[in-house]
């Protein structure tokens, strides 16, 4: 008998649900470009005119919608590729080409185009390598509708959406159809495909390698984005297991909703602030939805990450009042930009080592024009004393001098422009270098809060760049230094007098959550759709309990010992419908 | 003929934006519009042409303008061009 194992495809749950549905595969594969001889120049010309007013069309709908979705800024691409449709010297030389050459349109198309993309191709500019990607869409455009197919994404049917990669046009498209899901070859937590997805809430399991290759158009899948699984053509069995789990999940968000008003309290009265993660403005409707207790995390970088120039202060500005005032009376945080230099500029800036190198405060403090910029808008934006502000990337004291020295330069401004802001904004910085966490008394008497970044601190703290596929399986939330950092962190930080929250990945982790509220933390923060999930987790925990579950933890030896510990514990608890579901 | 130098003023460099407008000013003109960039010649007039341009902050472009409205093109124009794309 087959094995059930040999059709499950393993990658990264980037945002959790199960879906059963069809393929959709999404190929941005060229079309084959044939170099026919033509005997009807002017039916060809026909054609061509044909071709660039429907992608005129196609782009016009695109235009549109982004402006909706996006804004005027992020959309100003799709108009610039409109441009280049009614380029006349462009369409000008193609259709004397195709006079002269009486060659296949497609072929000329193709020739000429590429013409400009291999020049940008060899600009030393990342920038102009990336907009050479946006006149090859407009190429491929043009090129299928001569070739006259369908527009793929036209299928409205509820599928699953695999794909390579997904880029922000893409996910333009995609939000108008029923998508149920992402499955891609490429990517992490923190991909387009991923933020998209979990601002959707809908599941996604990203980084599969070959999935694109793997799964046909039209094959049944099962992504489970909680395991971060895909099942390809599931056999009878699996299929009806995964019925079941539906099911349960069905009749278990209904009891999470009744849970969206009650507090995130242990069985002996502990409250826990369960707060939401944010990297997209329209997040903020979810994050309220699922009755998150404020944001504890904005990560402004991504709020951008489309932006063609640096947002300036008024746009910044625009972008954090907004945020501040939908979820007011709760607060936010937010964190400045955690870039690296090639994003700052449109440099060439070619790093060995990007993770260790000029990025987070780093290059923030090299560039206090930018930096400024970025605190002048939180502080603008602070009006209504719910906005806190956070420094990534911390490794020494004098990071966090210099930057006070910076927040309290931005204030003299502000008043001496009469411009309102909090005299009192919390300043916190993120715990996520080893160093930061070994000094974590010193550091934490001179801010108002800490937050613990899990992602970057078992990266840095085991040397294991999780992207890394050859050694990602020795990346391990569980690791005994990693626990023992983390109590380390938090009876330090909480010491010296400043709260202690924790955000990454790890605070959204079911078997995790025990351990780390055991470990003392009383804040976490997560993707708003895990919100729910975590708040019944907790209110099924005594306090008391979770306390000698950290202890017992805390003098593992192995890796092992603390996660079968964790599992065991977890499955004894979680007695209900939740246990089952993993 | 008017032939100018001018330099890009502004961080961003010519992108997308400033590129689109360009290209929007010199259509409203008749005279033909050229820019040179290191031995790279680009029809003004073309969206593509002037996207392809890789001009970052600091880069020196020469604009050649030729034809009857060439005086009141190259005002425009080299105006836009020193306000640094209206992104200072």
């Amino acid at each position: 008998m087959k094995s059930d194992a040999e059709n499950i495809l393993k990658g990264i749950g980037a945002a959790p649900g199960i879906s059963i549905s069809q393929a959709f595969l999404y190929k941005k594969e060229l079309e084959e470009i044939v170099n026919d001889e033509i005997s009807d120049v002017e039916d060809a010309l026909q054609n061509l005119n044909v071709a660039l007013e429907k992608s005129k069309k196609e782009l016009r709908k695109i235009f549109s919608l982004a402006v909706d979705k996006l804004g005027d800024k992020r959309a100003a691409i799709f108009e610039a590729q409109i441009m280049i449709l009614d380029d006349p010297i462009l369409v000008k030389t193609i259709e004397d080409r195709i006079r002269n050459e009486k060659r296949a349109p497609e072929f000329i198309v193709h020739d000429e185009i590429s013409k400009y993309t291999d020049l940008m191709n060899l600009s030393h500019e990342t920038y102009m390598r990336e907009r050479s990607h946006d006149i090859e869409d407009i190429k491929n455009r043009i090129v299928r509708n001569l070739k006259k197919k369908k527009w793929k994404s036209r299928i409205t049917s509820d599928v699953v959406v695999v794909t390579t990669s997904v880029t922000p046009s893409d996910t333009v498209l995609f939000s108008r159809v029923n998508v149920k899901g992402y499955v891609t070859d490429f990517g992490g937590l923190t991909s387009h495909a991923a933020i998209v997805a979990r601002s959707l809430n809908i599941p996604a399991v990203v980084g599969l390698h070959d999935a694109s290759n793997r799964i046909k158009d039209g094959d049944l899948l099962i992504i489970d984005g909680y395991k971060g699984e895909v099942i390809l053509n599931p056999t009878e069995k699996q299929l009806g297991d995964y019925q079941k789990k539906i099911a349960r999940l069905q009749k278990l968000d209904i009891e999470l909703v009744k849970l969206k008003e009650l507090p995130a309290s242990t069985t002996d009265g502990v409250e826990i602030q369960l707060m939401a993660n944010l990297e997209l403005i329209d997040e903020v409707e979810v994050v309220n939805q699922n009755g998150a207790k404020g944001i504890g995390l904005v990560r402004t970088e991504q709020l951008f990450e489309e932006y063609e120039a640096f947002p300036d202060e008024e746009e910044q500005y625009k972008a954090y009042t907004k945020i501040a005032e939908r979820i007011y009376p709760n607060n936010v945080v937010i964190r400045t930009f955690d870039i690296g230099g090639d994003k700052v500029l449109p440099v060439d800036l070619k790093e060995p080592n990007p993770f260790l190198g000029w990025r987070g405060i780093r290059l923030l403090l090299d560039n206090p024009q930018l930096f400024k910029s970025q605190i002048r808008a939180v502080l603008r934006a602070s009006t209504h004393k719910n906005v806190k502000l956070m420094l990534p990337m911390i490794a020494s004291i004098i990071e966090i001098k210099k930057s006070k020295e910076i927040i309290s330069q931005c204030k003299e401004e502000l008043k001496k422009e009469g411009r309102a802001f909090d005299k009192h904004m919390s300043l916190g910085i993120m715990i996520e270098i080893p160093s930061a966490a070994v000094l974590i008394k010193d550091f934490a008497e001179e801010v108002d809060f800490v937050s613990i970044g899990t992602n970057d601190l078992i990266q840095y703290l085991l040397a294991v760049d999780r992207g890394n596929e050859i050694v990602s399986g020795i990346y391990q939330e569980f690791h005994p230094a990693v626990v023992r950092t983390l109590h380390h962190i938090i009876t330090g930080g909480k010491n010296a007098g400043a709260s202690v929250s924790l955000c990454g990945e790890m605070a959204a982790d079911p078997f995790a959550v025990p351990l780390l509220i055991g470990l003392g933390l009383d804040t976490i923060s997560v993707s708003a759709s895990a919100i729910p999930l975590i708040k019944k987790i907790i209110r099924n925990l005594s306090y008391k309990e979770l306390k000698s579950l950290a202890e017992e933890c805390l003098q593992f030896k192995s890796e092992k010992e603390i996660n079968t510990r964790l599992h065991q514990f977890y499955n004894n608890k979680e007695k209900d419908q939740i246990k089952n579901l993993y | 003929m008017i032939e100018v130098k001018t330099k890009i003023i502004n961080n961003a460099g010519l992108h997308t934006r400033p590129a689109a407008n360009i290209v929007k000013l010199a259509s409203k003109y008749k005279c033909e519009f050229y820019l040179n960039k290191d031995g790279l010649h680009i029809n003004g007039k073309s969206i593509i042409g002037v996207m392809t341009l890789a001009a970052e902050k600091g880069s020196e472009i020469t604009l050649i303008f030729d034809g009857a409205d060439e005086e009141a093109a190259s005002k425009e124009i080299l105006d836009y061009f020193n306000r640094g794309f209206d992104e200072l």
